[in-house]
């Protein structure tokens, strides 16, 4: 067999130029011969189900076969919304998800199947040869496009009456501003939102499910409790949490904390935070420093608590000093005391802001 | 050939008889012939790797489908509700109502996970097959005149689904999504100088506030979205226009594109793989389980699972996150957070700006100003492979830092060292690639040109009667020959003289030296092709070894090897 056959279309692949239409700019190209001619398009060989009427026939029944089971399987799928209980489970998992995904996958991809055997099996597969056209626009449209612009514009007058244009372009300028403006009350500034949590003097520290308040002899040497304020836990007469919904979320982010208790000998407490804790127990800000995760993987032995998300690492032995990891502000701690019967309680509100840094985050309050 | 099926004329055929009906009233409105005519019969070539982007494209159909269909009962609200629905473990609990309602699709909407769990894999394979179409037009080089604004369009349409992505996983207000939002709420407030305000003006005050789910609601199903479906119709317009590119061989030529007309052939086969790929994603959705949201509870910032992951396709960001040094400097007292706005905002911004870049960049070095609709193979633009592969390289590292701690716990190694190992193969690892990505494609190069010029080798051995063995090298077939022959061939573009035979400096010297070295770090080492008359010389010899009268390009098929080891046609 020879590969020189070719069709009316392959003759017109075959006599084009290969660089014809496509401008050629001298530079880097080597403008060399090809090392071998283009021996043009394939002779198109015909598939069994062009020759054998049977494997035609077969090749129908598959495909009609599919689409067949694919509208039983639509089908199905409406029986079994109304037949399977929503609370059916199968292998662990909803049994609804399982019947009606299993049956509508199938349909719509036995209809699918069906299609793409019917192109490669049934339709004609002879390829077809389409020229292309350079995307630039030919001269004359150009010329046009560009006379006719030139008109429009003059006809308009813009460019001798600069007045106009002018006061024209402040205009649409300015109105910008009103766009801008009108943004402003997407949200409040910030004010010293970021510097102030719940936590004030004298308010007692609080298990963070129960709402119990904590004292020293609860926690054990190596212990952390994940704890709140107890403005939390507040209710007024009706029975109601004083802070609630968006405003006990923003709070939460702000004011959550862990306490932990280590031997007094092992921690080295920064200058001027030295009566911060209560034999052993100190307090930290729960949020991590880096962007807010709040952290609680605590190792009891080597004083370290480790962050979740992207692994810093905190020695809440020596100040929350940051040892590893992307954070760079220390945890912030909070100072501790206990009150009148002998709860745990706060001695101030957090003396450095808590949570991710922020531009202000080192400016004074 | 034997045509087994006849063909009906047009007059007998049921369209043609419309067209005088029903047809005929709307063309007489629309003009639809004019337009249509072209369209009907329109050729495009066929290869798997160009099904890639039409996977995308109907994976976003899916999501259009779905996400109708879950805005139904989904409530984009932040205010508090007691869960009083179906799923008893977290009855009772006070949470949003966009996570009770998403509880409430998943357990009392018949249909509702399922539609939640296509709509969440479809958009997975949405991201997934568009990288994988981006980097397929990449690596061939499709992206070259005059298909730069398309790829510009991709760009576009790659970042906005990394938003979308993100804006919809944010919805369902459960403690992961929630601690996805806490990481954004740091990344905004990272951002120099303004980020204390532009946290309270997206949040609307405080994080997390009572307006973030209704204002990514807005963004997820309508304005990214609007953005979206307007680019994927100018990227297929541009796609007509341009006419789609092709993989060199016999007939293809610069000039023409060679493949099926879109009725029938591919109104069958990409409708059938819309179907295709609609099927697959609803049987994957009916049988594996993704983001179980009820499993996490309601979101509450002081709780947080260990192993929190975004969803893969920001895993990159997530570990460049981990990675980072806690850079962090304050300046006249106000304070940069490197560690957060380097590794998310420029990051990002970087990986887009290049990509979105690239293109010119090598047009630049090349000086090409050519139109190409024949594709490359990656191995014929080496210097471009090894930096796809370096990127990929790089990007493969950071997914792994996402992973650090998952890593850590599965293998018992220690994170410190796999954190610290990430960090040194960030920037040693994708040089590395670069360096053997190229070299591998230049040696392709010359394999290519070795069994152009000397055949492919038969594995059938010679012993000579002197009792030296050989083994036999048959020509590659015409048309194999002729693929493998039809390259781009560059130099590369020297710079002029330093200074003129007078001593004077040229101008413009210094831009004309560096374009130079970019150049020749560009095409340096590429392989040369075979001349035409190598080729000749070549077959002319091979003609005389083996005493065959072989020409490349005197026959048709590869001959393969017969059982007995002896080449067909010998």
């Amino acid at each position: 067999m020879s590969t020189h056959q070719p069709g009316d279309a392959v003759q017109r692949a075959d006599d084009a130029d290969p660089h014809g239409e496509v401008e050629v700019k001298q530079g880097s190209f080597a403008e060399r011969a090809e090392p071998l001619d283009n021996p043009g398009l394939p002779e198109h060989l015909p598939r069994p189900t062009d020759v054998y009427p049977e494997a035609e026939r077969r090749a129908e029944r598959q495909v009609a076969g599919m689409f067949f089971l694919a509208t039983v399987l639509a089908l199905a799928f409406c029986v079994l919304y109304f037949v399977v209980p929503i609370d059916a489970t199968f292998l662990g998992w909803s049994g609804l998800n399982f019947a009606l995904g299993g049956t509508l996958g199938a349909s719509l991809l036995l209809i699918g199947l069906g299609a793409v055997q019917w192109a490669k099996k049934l339709m004609a597969d002879e390829e077809m040869v389409e020229m292309r056209h350079p995307a630039v626009s030919n001269d004359d449209d150009r010329t046009e496009m560009l006379a006719k612009f030139n008109q429009g514009v003059n006809e308009s007058g813009i460019r001798r009456r600069p007045l106009i244009r002018n006061t024209l372009l402040g205009a649409l300028g300015v109105l910008g501003l009103p766009a801008i403006v009108l943004l402003r009350d997407l949200g409040p500034l910030p004010g010293k939102k970021q510097f102030e949590t719940v936590w004030a003097s004298g308010m007692r520290v609080v298990n963070d499910v129960a709402g119990t308040p904590l004292r020293p002899a609860d926690i054990e040497v190596g212990q952390l409790v994940n704890a709140q304020p107890f403005a939390f836990f507040e209710t007024d007469e009706s029975g109601e949490h004083v802070i609630h919904g968006a405003e006990l979320l923003q709070e939460k982010s702000k004011a959550s904390v862990i306490v932990v208790r280590m031997r007094p000998e092992d921690i080295t407490p920064a200058p001027g935070q030295e009566n911060w804790g209560i034999e052993g127990i100190l307090c930290f800000s729960k949020i991590c420093t880096h962007v807010g995760c709040p952290i609680s993987l605590w190792e009891q032995q080597t004083h370290h608590l480790l962050c979740p998300c992207h692994q810093s690492t905190y020695d809440l032995s020596d100040g929350g000093k940051v040892i590893f990891g992307p954070a760079h502000r220390p945890l912030p701690q909070l100072p501790l005391a206990l009150d009148d019967e002998g709860y745990i309680i706060a001695t101030s509100d957090f003396t450095v802001p808590v949570g991710p840094s922020f531009p202000e985050v080192e400016q004074d309050k | 050939m034997t045509q087994i099926t006849t063909d009906t004329p047009l007059e007998e055929s049921a369209f043609g008889k419309k067209a005088a009906g029903p047809v005929g009233w709307l063309d007489s409105r629309l003009g639809l012939a004019k337009a249509g005519k072209g369209l009907v019969r329109k050729v495009f070539p066929d290869h798997w790797s160009f099904f890639l982007g039409e996977i995308a494209l109907y994976s976003f159909i899916v999501l259009l489908l779905t996400g109708v269909f879950l805005t139904f009962w989904y409530v984009p609200s932040m205010e508090e509700v007691t869960y009083t629905g179906s799923y008893a473990p977290l009855r009772g609990l006070e949470m949003s109502k966009a996570y009770a309602s998403t509880l409430d699709i998943s357990f009392d909407i018949r249909g509702g996970l399922l539609m939640r769990q296509i709509h969440h894999w479809a958009a997975m394979l949405f991201i997934a097959s568009m990288i994988a179409h981006m980097l397929r037009v990449f690596f061939t080089g499709a992206y070259r005149k005059p298909r730069e604004v398309n790829w510009l369009i991709g760009v576009g349409l790659f970042s906005l689904a990394l938003i979308e992505g993100f804006a919809g996983y944010s919805l369902p207000d459960d403690l992961l999504s929630g601690t996805g939002l806490r990481f954004v709420d740091g990344l905004i407030r990272s951002i120099p100088i303004i980020g204390s305000y532009a946290e309270f003006f997206v949040f609307g005050g405080e994080y997390p506030g009572e307006l973030i789910i209704p204002r990514l609601y807005m963004a997820h199903i309508l304005l990214v979205p609007a953005i979206l479906l307007g680019l994927i119709t100018a990227h297929l317009l541009l796609l007509v226009y341009h006419k789609h590119t092709q993989w060199p061989g016999p007939g293809r030529t610069e000039n023409n594109v060679v493949g099926y007309p879109v009725l029938p052939v591919y109104a069958a086969k990409a409708g059938g793989f819309f179907f295709v790929v609609f099927g697959f994603i609803v049987l994957v959705s009916a049988t594996l389980q993704l983001n179980p949201v009820w499993s996490y509870g309601p979101y509450n910032p002081s709780e947080v699972t260990a192993g929190s992951q975004p969803d893969w396709y920001m895993g990159w960001v997530e570990g460049a996150v981990r990675i980072m040094p806690n850079w962090e400097t304050t300046i006249l007292g106000w304070t940069f957070s490197w560690n957060v706005f380097i590794p998310a905002v420029v990051l990002l911004t970087a990986l887009f700006g290049l990509l979105a870049a690239y293109p010119f960049v090598e047009r630049w070095v090349t000086k090409d100003d050519r139109e190409h609709h024949l594709l490359q193979r990656p191995r014929n633009a080496p210097v471009r492979t090894g930096l796809g592969v370096a990127g990929m390289t790089a990007y493969g590292v950071l997914w792994i830092a996402g992973g650090n701690d998952v890593i850590a716990t599965q293998f018992h190694m220690d994170i410190y060292t796999i954190t610290w190992l990430c960090r040194i193969g960030f920037f040693v690892a994708p040089v590395i690639a670069f360096v053997v990505t190229k070299r591998i494609c230049i040696s392709l190069q010359r394999q290519d040109t070795e069994t152009l010029l000397h055949g492919y080798e038969t594995g059938v051995l010679e012993r000579s009667p002197d009792g030296g063995y050989s083994e036999r090298h048959a020509p590659l077939p015409a048309n194999v020959a002729y693929t493998v022959s039809a390259r781009d061939e560059v130099r590369v573009i020297e710079a002029p003289e330093d200074t003129d035979e007078h001593g004077v400096r040229a101008p413009g010297g210094l831009k004309a030296r560096l374009h130079a070295r970019a150049s020749r770090f560009y095409h340096e080492d590429v392989a040369e092709k075979p001349t035409r008359h190598e080729v000749e010389e070549a077959a002319h010899h091979h003609a005389d070894h083996d005493g065959h009268a072989l020409e490349p390009g005197a026959r048709d098929e590869f001959q393969g090897i017969s059982e007995t080891g002896v080449p067909h046609q010998h």
